[in-house]
């Protein structure tokens, strides 16, 4: 099933609401590592992976979730995090590591939650599988009739919690569906150097899974698809595995030159965000005058995030010894 | 408390009538892991409760460990209580991360939004010729993590008011169980100190509360799980020779309680520490160093740790005799304190 116009706009608006953040955050990283790059310095410390490029999975997935769905993010969430709408402000709050942040500057980039929107990312590859696995295990057993949903890059697919947790949904016909980003690249090493088969959609086979595949890195195409997983899975006839070929444009992590990249695949990369825009406009979605306005808006709500995000207080130091346990 | 009718168990059968009240009271507790519903656990602790609460809510796992204690960890975030059968502790070198990375580490990183209400189960220990992938005592390498409770009783009254008190924590509680003390059948007859009068009804224990196993006046014992007998019998065997032994089981490593140590020790002036596991950066040297950085000057003597002398487990008996901290040798530590 294909987004109706309204949904398609709002997706665009949210690809370009987190390509904006990451640009912001871009630029205040290198800003503060120049001209000698220490990644400990500076307003926001520490590795940032962002998602440049990758939008479209986003929000062609999570615009197809409810309310009573769960999500596992990677190491890479902010434009998961984005698409499931958590506030943009206690984002940056949280990569700033501020008093304010969505974990009050606990987590950091890679650790994002929000127990509101069901939301959370982890550091460790693969390791949201398990976790969004048993919320799809913990809502049927409480009847509330959500599924779980992991991301993951592709290079994930080749630890063993990948293969672990596919196997258990297909043996207990979870509803869970694991979305693979494929960006071609797991750090430096290529799909290719790394992966024994190009596909990793057709390992659905070895889990009694419903594998699904899309090369366009478009979000209507992703929408369409990611229908098709939930209703598979919400119908009770067990996990699905949706692959979706897309593109990392800046690397890594901030600061990876990606020298391992060849040339010709670096002039390939495609923007979704552009392609997105101009495919809305083509179509008579948008006029350029309101795609000009969507982002002059986008860029307001960023811009004032960031000003807040920077203007808010750190946390107290003694606050880092409460907070391991409940009780 | 009931105590009319004299029910006498063993640990495993304690810390599983505890599962079985928790299930049939709270509908969101279920069992995870490794054949526990037709097998019951490979060290009873789910005996016969895949009878009564049905596939469903005994959830046989595959051999995946990574896979179902992340699983077991979604679960609890969304609002279930599991408690995860791992049978051997030794395992959690293939699931750790998800242990210590998610399990952990949730409760913290969201700031308290996420919460992690389950239970992990780990057979744990030797001293039966298993070999040494599958004789470790392991919980070191899981106190020493931030983020779980860490709890290994060593008598039946203790593992049923500790199962109860880790399945009613919204807390991530291991729950260590040493398979010598659990006084299953396979095991021989069961260790007498290891079962106890078990009331009829639910009670639970505070974490991080010793137990003085014994009242003494001349050393301080600190031993843990299956330790404690073996200090006991060390205690008795010295008690006929003049020297008066405190035995003091903290029952929980996470939290420890370390002013029930400190003030035994400032009784006695003398400290022996017993523990299954490996000796360096282990339980015997963090009672230790708790003492020391609260009361520099209370020894009389230096205190004596006795533990695995950092090998690996040896199969054949002698040796692993040798290298478990058994009666003689904390007999031998004592009379060395004492010096």
């Amino acid at each position: 099933m294909l987004p109706d116009n309204e949904t398609r706009v709002q997706m665009y608006r949210t690809m370009l609401t987190s390509r904006h953040m990451d640009d912001r955050i871009m630029e205040l990283y290198y800003k503060d590592k120049t001209p000698v790059f220490d990644i400990a310095a500076g307003l926001i410390p520490g590795e940032i992976h962002s998602s440049h490029g990758q939008e479209a999975c986003a929000v062609g997935t999570v615009f197809v979730l409810g309310q009573e769905d769960w999500i596992t993010a990677t190491h890479r969430p902010h434009h998961t995090a984005i698409a499931r709408g958590l506030c943009v402000k206690k984002i940056l709050c949280e990569i700033m590591g501020k008093a304010n942040g969505l974990s009050a500057g606990r987590g950091g980039h890679m650790h994002l939650y929000s127990k509101e929107h069901k939301f959370s990312s982890s550091g460790i590859i693969a390791e949201g599988m398990g976790p969004a696995a048993g919320m799809a295990l913990a809502s049927r057993m409480q009847g509330k009739g959500g599924i779980g949903v992991c991301y993951l890059g592709e290079a994930a697919v080749n630890q063993g919690a990948f293969h672990e947790v596919m196997n258990m949904a297909g043996v207990y016909k979870l509803p869970f569906i694991c979305v693979i980003e494929d960006n071609n690249w797991g750090v430096s090493v290529s799909k290719a150097a790394s992966t024994a088969i190009a596909r990793n959609s057709d390992r659905a086979s070895s889990y009694n899974a419903l594998g699904l595949y899309v090369d366009s890195n478009d979000p209507d195409d992703i929408f369409n698809k990611m229908t098709e997983a939930t209703e598979y899975t919400r119908s009770g006839k067990g996990p699905v595995i949706l692959e979706l070929k897309t593109y990392r444009l800046q690397g890594h992590m901030l600061g990876d030159p990606q020298h391992y990249v060849p040339e010709e695949e670096k002039q390939a990369f495609r923007d979704c965000t552009i392609d997105y825009k101009n495919k809305l406009v083509e179509q008579g979605v948008l006029t350029e005058s309101e795609a000009d306005s969507i982002i002059a808006e986008v860029k307001k709500e960023v811009d004032e995030a960031v000003e807040f995000a920077i203007n808010s207080p750190l946390p107290d130091a003694k606050d880092a010894l409460t907070g391991n346990f409940v009780e | 408390m009931n105590m009319s009718n004299n029910r006498v168990l063993t640990m495993a059968r304690a810390g599983r009538e505890a599962v079985k009240w928790e299930m049939e009271n709270d509908k969101n507790v279920f069992m995870l892991g490794e054949d526990v519903y037709k097998f019951g656990g490979v060290f009873g602790t789910a005996d016969g409760l895949g009878e009564i609460f049905g596939a469903d809510r005994i959830l046989d796992t595959p051999i995946s460990e990574t896979g179902f204690i992340g699983l077991a960890t979604g679960a609890a975030i969304a609002g279930m209580k599991p408690i995860v059968e791992l049978a051997f502790a030794d395992f959690i070198g293939v699931c750790y991360s998800a242990i210590v990375n998610l399990a952990a580490k949730h409760h913290y990183l969201s700031n308290g939004e996420f919460k992690v209400p389950m239970v992990l189960m780990l057979g744990s220990g030797g001293g039966y010729n298993n070999g040494g992938q599958h004789s470790q005592a392991m919980h070191a390498c899981l106190a020493h993590m931030p983020g779980m409770k860490v709890v290994a009783p060593s008598n039946a009254y203790d593992a049923k008011g500790f199962m109860h008190a880790a399945v009613q924590s919204d807390d991530f509680v291991v729950y260590m169980g040493q398979k010598r003390t659990s006084g299953v059948g396979f095991f021989g007859s069961p260790i007498p100190d290891s079962m106890s009068e078990i009331p009829d009804e639910p009670y639970t224990l505070e974490f991080g509360v010793a137990r003085t196993v014994k009242e003494g006046t001349d050393v301080t014992v600190v031993a843990i799980s299956w330790a404690v007998h073996q200090a006991m019998d060390a205690a008795r065997e010295l008690e006929k020779e003049g020297i008066s032994v405190e035995v003091i089981d903290p029952r929980t490593l996470v939290p420890l309680d370390r002013d029930s140590i400190i003030k035994s020790v400032k009784k006695t002036g003398r400290l022996v520490v017993a523990d299954e596991d490996y000796q360096s950066y282990g339980f015997t040297s963090e009672v230790i160093a708790s003492v020391i950085e609260t009361e520099p000057n209370v020894f009389k003597s230096a205190p004596v740790r006795v533990a695995n002398p950092d090998t690996v487990i040896p199969y054949s008996r002698p040796m692993e005799q040798a290298v478990l901290p058994t009666s003689a040798r904390i007999k031998q530590a004592i009379l060395d304190v004492m010096k």
